[in-house]
């Protein structure tokens, strides 16, 4: 008895001095799922561009790998559990099938509709979905969902920013050409409400309806389709890149391009370097033996965000990371000058973004010059005054509630002011020109 | 000839003297060289090539060398401060950009931003001695000069990680505002002053507990939000004034080190980056990435009294006696 009573002191002992000091300290897990649907591979108009299949993916690696270098020195790791679905698989139930019950978040890489029904899902409820890939303004407004955030700029803010700069430039006379895609229709929607936000004139608006291959027909097809319309610049609406470029050079006046092509309003670009972005650049082709992409830094963003949350509050439960994502303590550094932050009232990434052109930045919007009472970079998309998502925000004082307590008064009185101000601001805008 | 050779050896000797007063050596990341100013003067004496992209800068404590990262070169230069000869290379690790030297100058701590790693050398021996990984892109880094504490901080992973000299290892972190990009220790090294690139603030940690205990904002009026980038900081030696550079704001700002408040801010140069005392710390140098020169400013009345042009990009800066 006594003999055993030895033995298993002695084990213990050994167990004990056999423990390398680093489990000494309990480790926190946070999961994460990231869910994306494999393409088949779509048209397009030039060979030169090779087709990517793991956008998006690469980016989130990247910040996983950052986010576990963090957590050696605050006793976290983050683990990514790496879901994709082929190409006529089901993305709902593999969802249902792979995203275990204890992990609270998910970055989806995936359309705006099958978003949505998966943000719909039972199962999705408790989850908190980090969309890295989607521009859907109607996602953000009427459409929005209480467990998105959304991590590339909308339309309607790539359109802001394209408009603000033609302001600066005062290339205010636009001709606007639309593709056949519903994202073009969509695409020229934004361009219409940024010239009407920013006062520029679209002087003709027109569809192209031609042969998609253009190499054949571009040179007789384009000067012809252009002609006998006065205009600054030509703003393209071709998500797809089916013509786009094949406008340049080939219209009938000598005129810039801008839009989908072109010039173009972007989150991310090979050209840019400012604000530390060349080492994010560099570490990342060193990983995936390419350029990064707007879908590799919207999921890069999305792992982030959630890394840095995690780690300011020590925490891995969704509500408390919620909270503290969509409140004024949170600012991530996304290599765009600015700390990037979350829109309360939709859940949007606010951030700068860049205009580009082949290869060279050209400017970054907000444009110096262009103002607004609480921050800069609310001058781009719907702000909270225009904005129809009417989500309820729990712990968040700054959303209005909806058909609640004797609190919306005070509320609407500063509803109303912010209008009022925008207003203001607006029509100073206007008479200032 | 002879006369040839005398008329040399007087003008070296005048050179020698002009040299003696005091010099300041900037390096030039877009020209991939040296300037050497005369700071009184307020002249450029002269510009040397050195190596492709330098940047940061350091003097040996008894003054006889420099040690310059030439980042595209992967190697730190070993250059004669008198000749401005190289003399010889440290090992220094990939793109080294900033790094600090230990107080008795035989240790050089340097940033491995690509790498997340700080790489000590030793400098009589030419050798690295150890690889301390740190968060993701490490970049500011100082020691104490009392040869107690190497910090370094990183951008990415926003934290000052403290690594004892002794053992070469980190023994505490602490999380800091986003994008953390130089630190310096006050002389009596009981704080040390951090920036923070993204909240545009100087924050202020107590060395004994490693805790924030003041938070400087710097706001400037007029001045976009996104402009205040701070990046380099120095405090005088009584620990009387501390000075920050705020990048594309422009500005340096001057601050009260003893009731931790913001004084003042001096108009100076386009993103101006680094800063250097005269040795007398009569005088305070900055270095203007993008208007391409170095402004002096005389510390006894917190004003700019020249600009000196100094070639493209200047990027680190020291003084010597």
């Amino acid at each position: 008895m006594k003999y055993m009573k030895a033995v298993q002191i002695f084990f213990i002992f050994l167990g004990l001095t056999l423990i390398p000091p680093v489990y000494a300290k309990a480790v926190q897990a946070i999961k994460i799922s990231y869910i994306t649907q494999e393409q088949n591979i779509p048209s397009a108009l030039s060979n030169l561009d090779v087709f990517v299949q793991n956008k998006g993916m690469m980016g989130a690696n990247i910040a996983i790998d950052d986010n576990n270098t963090t957590g050696q020195f605050t006793g976290q790791t983050f683990i990514l559990n790496r879901i994709v679905v082929p190409v006529d698989g089901n993305v709902i139930q593999s969802f249902k099938q792979q995203v275990s019950a204890d992990t609270p978040f998910v970055i989806a890489n995936l359309p705006a509709q099958v978003l949505k029904q998966l943000a719909d899902l039972d199962s999705a409820k408790d989850k908190l979905i980090f969309d890295a890939t989607t521009t859907e303004d109607d996602l953000r407004n009427r459409e929005c969902r209480d467990n998105i955030l959304h991590m590339l700029p909308s339309r309607a803010m790539r359109a802001d920013a394209l408009a603000q700069y033609m302001m600066k430039k005062r290339w205010n006379q636009w001709l606007l050409v639309t593709g056949m895609t519903q994202g073009d229709q969509l695409y020229a929607q934004a361009i219409k409400r940024a010239a009407k936000r920013f006062g520029m004139k679209i002087v003709a608006e027109k569809k192209w309806t031609h042969t998609y291959d253009a190499r054949r027909t571009a040179q007789s097809d384009v000067p012809v389709f252009t002609q006998g319309i006065d205009y600054d610049v030509l703003v393209v609406a071709d998500e797809q890149g089916l013509f786009g470029e094949y406008l340049d050079y080939r219209s009938w006046l000598p005129r810039p391009i801008i839009g989908t092509q072109g010039l173009v309003p972007t989150s991310w670009h090979k050209t840019h370097e400012q604000w530390g972005a060349v080492q994010i650049q560099n570490r990342f082709k060193a990983l995936a033996g390419r350029q990064m992409l707007e879908q590799d830094y919207g999921a890069y963003l999305a792992a982030r965000s959630i890394g840095e949350a995690a780690v300011r509050t020590q925490s891995n439960k969704m509500q408390t990371i919620y909270d503290y994502l969509v409140g004024d303590e949170f600012a991530l550094q996304g290599y765009k000058g600015n700390p990037l932050s979350f829109r309360s009232w939709n859940g949007q990434l606010r951030q700068p973004v860049l205009l580009a052109a082949a290869r060279s930045l050209v400017a970054t919007a907000p444009v110096e010059g262009f103002l607004h009472p609480k921050t800069e970079l609310d001058t781009l998309g719907f702000d909270q005054p225009e904005s129809t998502c009417h989500q309820e925000v729990i712990n968040d004082n700054s959303v209005v509630p909806i058909n609640t307590n004797s609190d919306i008064v005070q509320d609407e009185i500063t509803v109303d002011k912010l209008i009022q101000q925008f207003k203001d601001y607006y029509n100073n805008l206007k008479g200032n020109k | 000839m002879k006369q040839g050779q005398l008329a040399l050896v007087v003008l070296a000797v005048l050179f020698s003297f002009s040299i003696h007063a005091e010099t300041v050596i900037v390096t030039l990341e877009k020209d991939n060289a040296l300037a050497v100013i005369d700071p009184i003067e307020g002249k450029l004496i002269k510009t040397i090539p050195i190596g492709q992209r330098p940047r940061g800068i350091a003097l040996s404590p008894d003054n006889k060398f420099l040690y310059v990262a030439t980042s595209d070169d992967d190697t730190v230069k070993i250059i004669d401060a008198e000749t401005f000869k190289e003399v010889g290379e440290l090992p220094s690790g990939e793109d080294p950009e900033t790094f600090a030297l230990n107080p008795t100058g035989d240790r050089l701590y340097v940033s491995n931003e690509d790498d997340h790693l700080v790489t000590v050398i030793d400098i009589v021996n030419k050798k690295e001695v150890a690889q301390i990984k740190v968060g993701i892109e490490p970049e500011g880094i100082a020691v104490s000069s009392d040869n107690q504490w190497a910090v370094s901080a990183s951008e990415t992973t926003n934290m000052i990680h403290w690594i004892d000299v002794k053992t070469n290892k980190i023994v505490e972190n602490t999380l800091v505002d986003a994008r953390p990009r130089a630190a310096n220790f006050t002389a009596d090294n009981k704080q040390l002053w951090v920036t923070s690139e993204m909240a545009g603030t100087l924050m202020i940690l107590d060395v004994a507990t490693k805790q924030i205990i003041k938070k400087i904002k710097l706001d400037i009026q007029g001045v976009s939000f996104n402009k205040i980038q701070p990046v380099g900081i120095v405090i005088d030696k009584e620990r009387v004034w501390g000075y920050v550079a705020i990048g594309p704001a422009n500005r340096v700002a001057v601050i009260n080190a003893q009731t931790l408040e913001v004084e003042k801010f001096l108009l100076v140069g386009q993103r101006v980056w680094n800063l250097a005392f005269s040795p007398d710390q009569k005088r305070l140098y900055t270095t203007n990435g993008r208007s391409n020169d170095v402004s002096i400013i005389d510390l006894e009345k917190h004003q700019v009294t020249k600009s000196v042009a100094v070639g493209r990009f200047p990027w680190g800066i020291v003084s010597k006696p």
